[in-house]
């Protein structure tokens, strides 16, 4: 049930998350259940409490699931793993690491020998235009560049898929349409499956292959749009009739939701 | 950015602070020595002091005393700090381990370590044991704090960056929770050794055979004032540079920290 019709790369089967106990308990996410292809960029849009970021932590191997399971690459999620690389709305950059020992932490951890680290990490700090920048502290870094570095350290490990919540949401606009272009440049020339979380419509239609639309309590999928739109995403894109027809779609969908009965 | 006084901003342009630190300095000497010259009170004026400090140096007298008391500080407080990181991080890093210490710490933290000062003669003795324990339960209680705070602080979303990455709690007791607790720590180490420091002087005055705090305790007894006003600018400035010292050390360590200029 994919987009390309392909063995899932990730897929959530029933997966419900409770918090707390009895009385108090809070259903954040109900029987979720959802494929995503290999290689594709899906987007996740929906109000707060719709459970984005708790489908996204427990693909992380963050969160366990209180029923259901998670698949990747069809085999059962059991904590974090190296082919699923994260990138977190803070950035969480080691602050007192530079920009290069932050991208090479994860190959570190692996053991590989340093001229292999070095190797790799010139690679992405380059793909992501921060090779002047390695030896920065990230304090001494703007808000987008930290998350480029973040971005450079997660495809570092050589993850094959990317979870990415809200990783531009701390951004302004301008740096914000920047960064999007920029993630589908990388995207486009290291290939990777992503999950990315937004509360912003034009981001999530303008990147996805699918929008993933969820409706909050108790949280849950309320829809899935395809994105037909040029495989290039650009400003012609962004501005043509077709992206704001989707656009229209994806917000009656999040901002027009019939509140369900809870069953 | 804080607005501060427009005088005082505009004297902090044209002078460097180090200047501005030289003239408050003079100026309190300048007032002592007014005030003891017209008589107002009856204390040694900055002349005395300084013969007396003179004296005191060229005896090898205040060498000796700076040398016992610094000992002291120095041996109680090392002691204090290395148990203290260590038990810290236990009870920040496990539930049962901060369950079980943490009343000892906080009943402990309550009672003026002065105050043991009785019972520690009693059980070790008059000579330099139970100096270096009181001053080593004062470290330890300030520095365990710190240290356990800052395991606790550490932000859940650089943990959760690293497990992603691949690390496992072992890499990430090391790579993780250690930096990011540095600047914590060195907070503790900080009020730990203040507090050391004034530990060790008390305890001179109670119970000892040298230190600045018995050089004090005997001047007392034969009315010299001039000898007990060395006594505590030569404290004042030991403190001063041991203080200077750790923050020296603290930037060194955390240039990475963000921080209000």
């Amino acid at each position: 049930m994919t987009a390309t019709g392909l063995k899932p790369k990730l897929s959530f089967r029933n997966v419900t998350r409770r918090f707390g106990e009895g009385e108090k308990a809070f259903l954040a996410l109900d029987r979720l259940n959802l494929d995503i292809a290999d290689g594709e960029f899906v987007t996740v849009v929906g109000p707060s409490g719709c459970g984005k970021s708790t489908a996204m932590n427990i693909a992380a191997g963050l969160l366990d699931v209180s029923e259901g399971e998670v698949l990747v690459d069809g085999k059962p999620v059991n904590g974090p793993g190296p082919e699923r690389g994260v990138i977190f709305q803070q950035y969480a950059l080691f602050p007192w690491l530079t920009v290069r020992q932050n991208v090479e932490f994860g190959l570190r951890i692996k053991g590989l020998p340093a001229g292999e680290q070095r190797r790799i990490s010139d690679h992405f700090l380059r793909l992501v235009g921060l090779q002047d920048f390695a030896d920065a502290l990230p304090k001494t870094l703007s808000g987008g560049m930290k998350q480029r570095c973040a971005i450079a350290r997660a495809y570092a490990v050589g993850p094959t898929m990317l979870l990415m919540d809200e990783p531009f949401g701390a951004l302004d606009a301008l740096t914000r349409v920047h960064m999007q272009d920029q993630l589908l440049d990388t995207w486009s020339r290291e290939r990777r499956t992503v999950f990315f979380i937004t509360h912003d419509v034009d981001e999530a239609v303008y990147l996805a292959n699918r929008v993933i639309v969820m409706a909050a309590r108790p949280g849950r999928l309320h829809g899935i749009i395809p994105v037909d739109l040029p495989a290039t995403r650009n400003e012609e894109v962004r501005l043509s009739p077709q992206f704001a027809e989707i656009r229209n779609q994806v917000w009656h969908a999040v901002y027009h939701q019939k509140p369900q009965v809870e069953t | 950015m804080i607005r501060r006084n427009a005088f005082l901003a505009g004297i902090g342009r044209h002078l460097p602070s180090l200047a501005l630190n030289a003239l408050a300095f003079l100026a309190g000497i300048i007032v002592w020595w007014a005030i003891t010259a017209a008589k107002l009170v009856v204390l040694p004026g900055p002349q005395e002091v300084f013969t007396r400090a003179l004296e005191l140096a060229a005896s090898g007298q205040l060498a000796i005393d700076i040398f016992s008391s610094l000992r002291r500080v120095i041996s109680g407080f090392l002691l204090g700090a290395a148990l203290a990181i260590p038990v810290g991080f236990l009870m920040g890093w496990y539930g049962a381990a901060r369950a079980l210490i943490e009343p000892y710490v906080q009943f402990f933290r309550m009672i003026p370590p002065l105050a043991v000062i009785p019972l520690a003669i009693v059980t070790m003795g008059i000579d330099e044991a139970p100096k270096i324990f009181v001053i080593f339960l004062a470290s330890f209680l300030s520095c365990v704090v710190a240290a356990y705070q800052g395991v606790i602080s550490v932000d859940r979303t650089l943990i959760n960056a690293a497990r992603v990455l691949g690390a496992t709690d072992r890499v990430i007791f090391p790579r993780v929770i250690i930096p990011a607790s540095i600047p914590f720590i060195l907070v503790g180490v900080r009020i730990g050794l203040g507090s050391a420091w004034a530990t060790v002087v008390a305890a001179e005055l109670i119970a000892a055979q040298s230190g600045l705090g018995y050089r004090m305790q005997q001047a007392q007894l034969y009315y010299d004032l001039p000898t007990i006003f060395v006594s505590l600018i030569t404290i004042g400035i030991l403190g001063l540079v041991m203080d200077r010292l750790v923050q020296a050390a603290e930037r060194r360590l955390t240039t990475w920290q963000e921080r209000v200029q």
